[in-house]
């Protein structure tokens, strides 16, 4: 397993309050990484530190080997990009404006519009399916677009790993798995590591290729997910009580809470609580 | 809808992306403002038709014409021009900075302390006999340090890892208030004509501006104005909040000091010569922002030319709409200002 992000002895912290303790973690390169864990459990905290957008109390965060706190910003932004948690676009900025801030690192003064910088712009646009709409404010588009426009201004960025922070956030069911669906290709086709806070274990489960369940501090289990989800990790992570199924569609792990609600089967009474 | 055209020369060793559509509005603003600069001189006590206008310009026109308008009418309208690009480009930058439309030099307390050096500078220089016992040649210089005191007292006050916008309005709007009651402190503590002459100044006039002005003004707000433009994709970049910026490689919080540094500097400078012309720097960058979107590259100089266009017109208006009183353009920038200010408010709250 070749690494490309890795955490050594990394501690955050905001104030006091200790989020992620000594954390030795490695993400490897290639692959889809997802995140998950219970609310406040210091997923995204983490997602934001490895994408330097928080200093850590104590450890550091290396990439491909070396500490990111001692690189220049414009370089780290050449070989990883992030979007974080709903990002607000200004009033009236288009989609190509927008897009065009990814090659950003690329820049000087002189140079803003390189034929590299239009070439990966255009491509950023296509892969996104934005092409049409690239003209049209970022504030006039509907959820998914928008996220879509987002996801382009990382990709035109053209760095090897992208990191998202819940990009499926505030997005109906059409649009989560529309976005998920275009960060698989992503992966599949050009190898980007992609890293991402997911909310929905169902999802994770789904698109994950590695999955990293963060617990008190520190990382409960990492793996693929039909090896380490099961109902002991959702107990423990979330403290929920589950069952879990396999995905009939692509025989990924599939988690059903227990838990109340209308039970029309048969044999009722199977549920606990009832 | 906007359409671009790549530009590259030099084989690719300069390179920008033009919007053709602000590219045309810029080009009429700049027109307009070079015909309301012309109407604007001709106009006046003395009526002079554009074109001798031009003559006299080019050393032509009767000793009457040379004199209205060489000594009079030119310093003050350039230094009503400079001002408005000044305060516009300043919006713009601390809009974008900020990430707010409603930020504007008032708002960030920067007028502010530029009226409490003045106001002090009007108290503690007067003798007994109410006269000053400074020329008052270093009024600007009063005014130019107070703002950029307070700019950055504000800027330290708000610093905790780092300068969040949000932090600095809500220092900015504490120590404008603060301001402000200093101000009303000095001017009842002054002399009482030394308060009206205060407030005359605090309304913001380019009354009385002649050439030694201009000769300060023109290159500093020109220099001033070009690192703007220079600094317009770090603007576009700190626009997209501070997390994003930074993911792109942008380094947040130097940008953001050296953005403050040159408001202040073009803040400084028109308070310094034409006092606290108010409500352009929150007008200018938000009707650019109708004309040719958020790409700081073209609004800037489209605030710039709206900006000196509006404070020419209104010291225009006040020159001659009641004639011989001289109403201060402050009072006209703020006539439209003020209900500006209110319909954005109206309009933020139901957005």
């Amino acid at each position: 397993m070749v690494q490309t992000i890795e955490t050594q002895n990394l501690t955050l912290s905001y104030g006091d309050s200790i989020i992620i303790d000594e954390l030795d973690l490695e993400i490897p390169k290639g692959e889809i990484t997802v995140f998950i864990g219970g609310n406040g459990c210091g997923k995204s905290t983490l997602l934001r530190s490895i994408a330097r957008l928080l200093k850590p109390k104590s450890g550091a965060v290396l990439l491909e080997g070396k500490a990111i706190s001692k690189m220049s910003t414009k370089d780290v932004a050449k070989q990883m990009a992030i979007l974080p948690q709903t990002p607000v676009a200004p009033e009236g900025l288009t989609v190509l404006q927008l897009v065009k801030q990814g090659r950003y690192p690329y820049q000087t003064w002189l140079k803003q519009w390189t034929e590299e910088d239009e070439k990966q712009v255009t491509n950023a646009l296509k892969a996104t399916g934005l092409e049409e709409l690239k003209d049209r404010p970022v504030d006039s588009l509907s959820g998914g677009q928008r996220q879509r426009a987002w996801i382009a201004m990382t990709l035109a960025q053209d760095t090897d790993i992208v990191l998202l922070d819940e990009p499926t956030t505030y997005l109906d069911m059409t649009h989560q798995i529309e976005i998920l669906d275009l960060l698989f290709e992503l992966n599949e086709k050009e190898q980007r590591t992609i890293v991402m806070v997911l909310h929905d274990l169902n999802l994770a489960c789904r698109y994950a290729d590695n999955i990293v369940a963060i617990k008190d501090q520190k990382i409960y289990a990492q793996g693929k997910p039909e090896i380490v989800i099961n109902c002991s990790l959702v107990r423990n992570v979330f403290g929920m009580e589950c069952e879990i199924i396999t995905d009939p569609l692509l025989g990924t792990p599939l988690c059903i809470p227990y838990g109340k609600g209308r039970c029309i089967l048969k044999k009722a009474g199977t549920m606990i609580g009832s | 809808m906007s359409e671009y055209r790549g530009f590259r020369i030099f084989k690719g060793k300069v390179s920008f992306l033009i919007d053709k559509r602000a590219t045309v509005i810029l080009t009429i603003l700049l027109l307009l403002a070079a015909v309301i600069f012309l109407w604007s001189t001709g106009l006046g006590d003395m009526k002079i038709s554009p074109l001798t206008v031009l003559k006299v310009l080019f050393g032509g026109g009767t000793d009457m014409e040379q004199l209205v308008i060489h000594d009079f009418r030119l310093p003050r309208i350039i230094v009503a021009l400079m001002v408005g690009m000044s305060l516009a480009v300043a919006g713009g930058i601390l809009q974008g900075m900020i990430r707010n439309p409603l930020a504007s030099p008032d708002v960030l307390g920067i007028t502010g302390g530029a009226a409490v050096a003045v106001v002090s500078f009007l108290a503690f220089f007067s003798d007994q006999n109410h006269a000053l016992t400074v020329s008052i040649k270093w009024m600007p210089l009063a005014a130019f340090a107070g703002a950029g005191i307070i700019a950055l007292l504000v800027y330290f006050l708000a610093w905790k890892n780092g300068v969040s916008p949000i932090r600095l309005v809500l220092i900015g709007i504490g120590i404008s208030a603060l301001m402000q009651a200093l101000t009303t402190l000095m001017m009842i503590v002054g002399p009482i004509y030394r308060a009206s002459e205060a407030n005359i100044w605090i309304t913001g006039t380019v009354y009385g501006s002649n050439w030694t002005n201009v000769a300060i003004l023109v290159p500093w707000t020109v220099i001033f104005l070009l690192i703007a433009f220079v600094m317009a994709r770090n603007i576009n970049v700190l626009e997209l909040g501070d997390e994003t910026a930074t993911g792109v490689g942008g380094r947040v919080q130097r940008y953001r000091f050296l953005l403050l540094l040159i408001s202040t500097a073009l803040i400084g400078s028109s308070v310094a010569f034409a006092g606290g012309i108010g409500f352009v720097g929150l007008m200018a960058p938000h009707m650019a922002r109708r004309l040719v979107g958020s790409a700081f590259g073209a609004l800037l100089p489209v605030s710039a030319f709206i900006g000196g266009i509006l404070v020419m017109l209104a010291d225009l208006i006040g020159r001659t709409l009641f004639s011989p009183l001289e109403i201060p353009a402050g009072v006209f920038t703020a006539g439209i200002g003020a209900p500006y200010f209110i319909y954005l408010l109206f309009k933020t709250r139901n957005a």
